[in-house]
């Protein structure tokens, strides 16, 4: 829904470039459609209305960009109030002096909260504590048996017994103390926030265990109740932070901007996977270009420059401009991009991937990127460099050593052709519109391809990674003369690779 | 230029390695096609066909006769009751209720309508299609008495449609039904199964699946609702294959004559494919005799905002969901999207949880879910 968000703005207001400034009428249409988008989003409605006035406000008091099109400028006011109001100071974990600095977690049933503790401990332990799961949930069957298995898995350990919930906080606490952990997570049982027992409960254990830092977990899918939830739990438990779970899925995740604004507190984790370390800190920035649809850029780059070895890349861009692409060149970049984590969820990251893509990007099993590996790594070097050698029984012989089919191995040879023919189009500047495959839309490649020729980001990113996003502006890739290094890391010469999968 | 040339990299090396991976995933598609094995689980089914009427006094005869099993609804409660549990949504509509007057509509009373069900999570889409119909009725004078919180009443109403069959164990003769329950993580569906487990074991024996084999200690806490109820379980170790659970519970449910098993399956987001594959599997085996799937229920909770139409529309399209399960109604949250979910894929609720005890299970009564949401 805000994918199409962009295009309606656009379509709005294409006729206003001359005018300078964006006419009432007009910034009235545009703030219906971020109107409808927010609620498609689960943004609170009053929430919404107060921050349609911040956007109008912006849009109002800036005079029209000369570079932005009326549409990207109403969208980069709306990024920039997004990250103004989601942003503010994150929370600094700071720890108590005398241990153990206590974590109190609470929120709705089926929220994530025990396994928002057990990734909460994995990540007080990556950062070099010696954290205490206490299992206070009494109430869902087998809750503390969950915690003491999760608690396994991460290598914290667990304290619980079978009295009361109170009883089972404070006796954690003091087991912290006695045995020298110098964090204490509590996770309790998931509550109604108008249920008064329970909630006279948890202010009981908040009282008695003075908690240092009490989050509200709350899931990403909730809709407008969760101001609702929030507001009375931070009533009765004065609350330091939130921590959105489930954003794995496609959730908008409005209602991080609703618990926000309503609450005033920040966002403190995000939880996006399964497994234990799937636990990041918030971005603001990032989370603005979620609930936009815009896809995560930063987040992408950001694995880019924690994975990615800045030669190699370096050297790809250089050959890929200058229009001299190869199956090693590809096969590095795949090694390279592998490294940042599965295809399927970088492809998710990316911005302007419409409904279909998102589907296609779902499909992606990583075996299939083995697979191609296999193929590519079948070939001999002179066949990397020049597929059209490729005849038939160099096929089979490359399907045979990669464990694959001759249909899979032309498959992926037409595609590397697309690839090239591609490539060069960007190279000499020219927009091709070439269609990589039937789910890659054209549109997408010519995105990809615009962004070519000048070397410089397209406005819309432009403005999402810009001075508010908060990227370093130094170099990312290391300079040229570094990575035209001879005989770095590929191997050049006749040797044949190994196929890697049989 | 750095930025831009790292981005270049990286936006074409995602774009072409998917281009190239979703270009061999179909290939391998096709050809599975090709080969005459049928690639996806049937697609969902118009509600009639998997639901059928539960025969009145097959519940009255008591014990099960082989040939034509016991239908028994799970329900257990008087609907009225949905109502009451419900009254925190009063006030949501307090002002629409307000709105007297004639048989004129304008754009105040639309906005206050508009307002109230936004905040019910109905969705902007739903919403405009019901403000719309309440406009045209304004228009042809056929709003009563009660003006506009009259006409959306009526509106909500039609847009549920009637009462849903109760739940079917409708099945082949000597087939052993199975209720499937399938949903997003932490919906409440092992909660919502020892509910149903509660209620259905009144009149019939029922055997539990506990084919949730991915979430730490989830077989444990079915275990103790089965120990609760006083129903049998089938379980396995943590990470087997939930496919297995369900082939063994259906085994143990034939030679022992009971007529029902209730399979509990991992919480898993609709954006995994993989996981829905998984799905697919357990279903394919559920399907497979001794068993016969007769329900495939969704687990929504009431908390949820537009996500659970997504939710919805997956699922569906994975393993034909015939009716969901509304959860934590008890709270402050009013479940709107039902409507959306309704509206969209004609996907009817069938069964609504109201807390954490067994009892705390009603059968949704299209009415008294609409007087509750209006506060009347």
């Amino acid at each position: 829904m805000f994918d199409a968000l962009a295009e309606r703005l656009d379509r709005i207001s294409s006729s206003l470039r001359s005018r300078g400034r964006i006419s009432q009428r007009d910034l009235d249409e545009a703030l219906a459609e971020i109107r409808s988008a927010l609620l498609d989003a689960d943004v609170e409605l009053s929430v919404v209305r107060s921050f349609l006035d911040g956007v109008r406000s912006r849009c109002e008091l800036e005079a029209l960009s000369q570079s932005l099109t009326p549409g990207q400028q109403v969208i980069k006011a709306v990024n920039d109030e997004l990250v103004t109001v989601l942003g503010g100071e994150p929370l600094k974990i700071t720890y108590a002096s005398r241990p153990p600095t206590v974590v109190l977690l609470a929120g709705l049933q089926g929220a994530g909260k025990t396994t928002a503790a057990a990734k909460l401990a994995t990540w007080f332990k990556s950062q070099g504590r010696a954290p205490l799961l206490v299992a206070a949930d009494l109430q869902r069957p087998a809750a503390v048996e969950q915690l003491r298995v999760l608690g396994g898995q991460a290598g914290v350990p667990v304290f619980s017994r079978a009295t009361n919930p109170v009883d089972v906080a404070v006796g954690g606490v003091e087991e912290a103390v006695r045995v020298g952990r110098d964090v204490c997570i509590i996770d309790t049982a998931g509550r109604l926030a108008i249920d008064e027992a329970l909630m006279d409960e948890v202010r009981t254990i908040s009282a008695r265990t003075s908690p240092h830092y009490t989050f509200l977990v709350i899931d990403a899918m909730t809709g407008q109740d969760a101001v609702q939830t929030a507001k009375r739990f931070h009533d009765a438990l004065e609350l330091d932070g939130v921590i959105v779970t489930k954003l794995d899925g496609d959730a908008r995740g409005g209602v991080a901007l609703s618990v926000r604004t309503v609450v005033g507190k920040p966002i403190v984790f995000a939880s996006v996977g399964e497994r234990l370390a799937d636990l990041d800190l918030f971005y603001p920035d990032r989370m603005a270009s979620r609930i936009l649809g815009m896809g995560d850029v930063l987040t992408l780059i950001d694995q880019a420059e924690r994975s990615m070895d800045a030669d190699v890349v370096q050297a790809t861009a250089e050959r890929m401009m200058g229009g001299q692409f190869t199956l090693d060149d590809f096969l590095a970049q795949l090694t390279q991009v592998r490294k940042m984590g599965s295809l399927g969820g970088l492809m998710r990251l990316m911005p302007g991937m419409n409904r279909d893509l998102r589907e296609a990007a779902d499909q992606l099993d990583d075996r299939e990127v083995d697979r191609i590996e296999a193929i590519v790594r079948s070939m001999t070097t002179k066949e990397r460099t020049d597929p059209s050698i490729v005849d038939g029984s160099r096929r089979q012989r490359i399907a045979r050593g990669s464990g694959t089919t001759v249909v899979q191995v032309n498959q992926l040879l037409r595609q590397f052709k697309e690839m090239q023919k591609m490539m060069r189009g960007m190279a000499s500047g020219a927009v091709p519109n070439v269609p990589v495959m039937g789910a890659m839309s054209g549109k997408l490649a010519r995105a990809a391809a615009r962004r070519m020729p000048d070397g410089e980001l397209p406005p819309q990113l432009a403005a999402l990674a810009g001075p508010s996003a908060g990227v370093p502006s130094g170099p990312l890739v290391a300079p040229r003369a570094a990575a035209s290094r001879p005989g770095s890391k590929k191997k050049k010469g006749g040797r044949v690779t190994p196929p890697k999968h049989r | 230029m750095n930025h831009a040339v790292l981005w270049i990299v990286i936006a074409v090396a995602v774009v072409v390695l998917g281009a190239a991976t979703v270009g061999l995933v179909r290939v391998r598609r096709r050809r599975a096609v090709e080969s005459g094995r049928p690639p996806t689980a049937p697609r969902s089914m118009p509600a009639p066909v998997a639901v059928a009427p539960a025969p009145v006094e097959a519940v009255a005869a008591a014990p099960p006769a082989p040939a034509t099993p016991p239908a028994a609804p799970p329900e257990t409660v008087a609907p009225p009751e949905l109502s009451s549990r419900l009254s925190s949504a009063r006030s949501l509509f307090d002002r629409v209720r307000a709105l007297r007057g004639g048989s004129t509509v304008g754009a105040d009373e639309l906005a206050e309508v508009e307002e109230a069900l936004l905040r019910a999570d109905v969705g902007t889409a739903t919403t405009a299609v019901i403000l719309e119909a309440i406009s045209a009725s304004a228009a042809d004078r056929t709003l009563g008495a009660d003006g506009v919180a009259g006409a959306l009443r009526c509106e909500l109403l039609e847009l549920l449609g009637p009462a849903p069959a109760p739940l079917s164990t409708k099945v082949d003769a000597d087939r052993v039904a199975v209720w499937l329950f399938v949903g997003v993580n932490g919906v409440g569906k092992t909660t919502t199964i020892g509910k149903v487990a509660a209620a259905v074991s009144k009149d019939q024996e029922v055997l539990l699946a506990a084919a949730d084999t991915f979430r730490a200690a989830a077989a444990d806490q079915l275990e103790t609702w089965a120990t609760r109820v006083g129903t049998d379980l089938v379980r396995a170790d943590e990470g087997a294959d939930p496919g297995a659970v369900v082939h063994d519970a259906l085994h143990r449910a034939a030679s022992r004559k009971i007529r029902l098993v209730l399979a509990d399956t991992a919480g898993r987001l609709h954006t995994k494919t993989n996981l829905l594959e998984e799905l697919k599997k357990v279903r394919r085996v559920a399907d497979r005799a001794p068993g016969q799937v007769a329900e495939v229920l969704l687990v929504l909770d009431a908390t949820t905002g537009q996500n659970a139409i997504a939710q919805a529309r997956e699922f569906s399209d994975a393993v034909g969901v015939t009716g969901i399960v509304l959860t934590k109604l008890d709270g402050t949250a009013r479940g709107g999207v039902v409507l959306a979910v309704q509206r969209e894929l004609g996907i009817p609720v069938r069964v609504v949880g109201v807390g954490e005890h067994a009892e705390d299970l009603l059968a949704f009564d299209p009415v008294a879910f609409v007087d509750a949401l209006l506060g009347e």
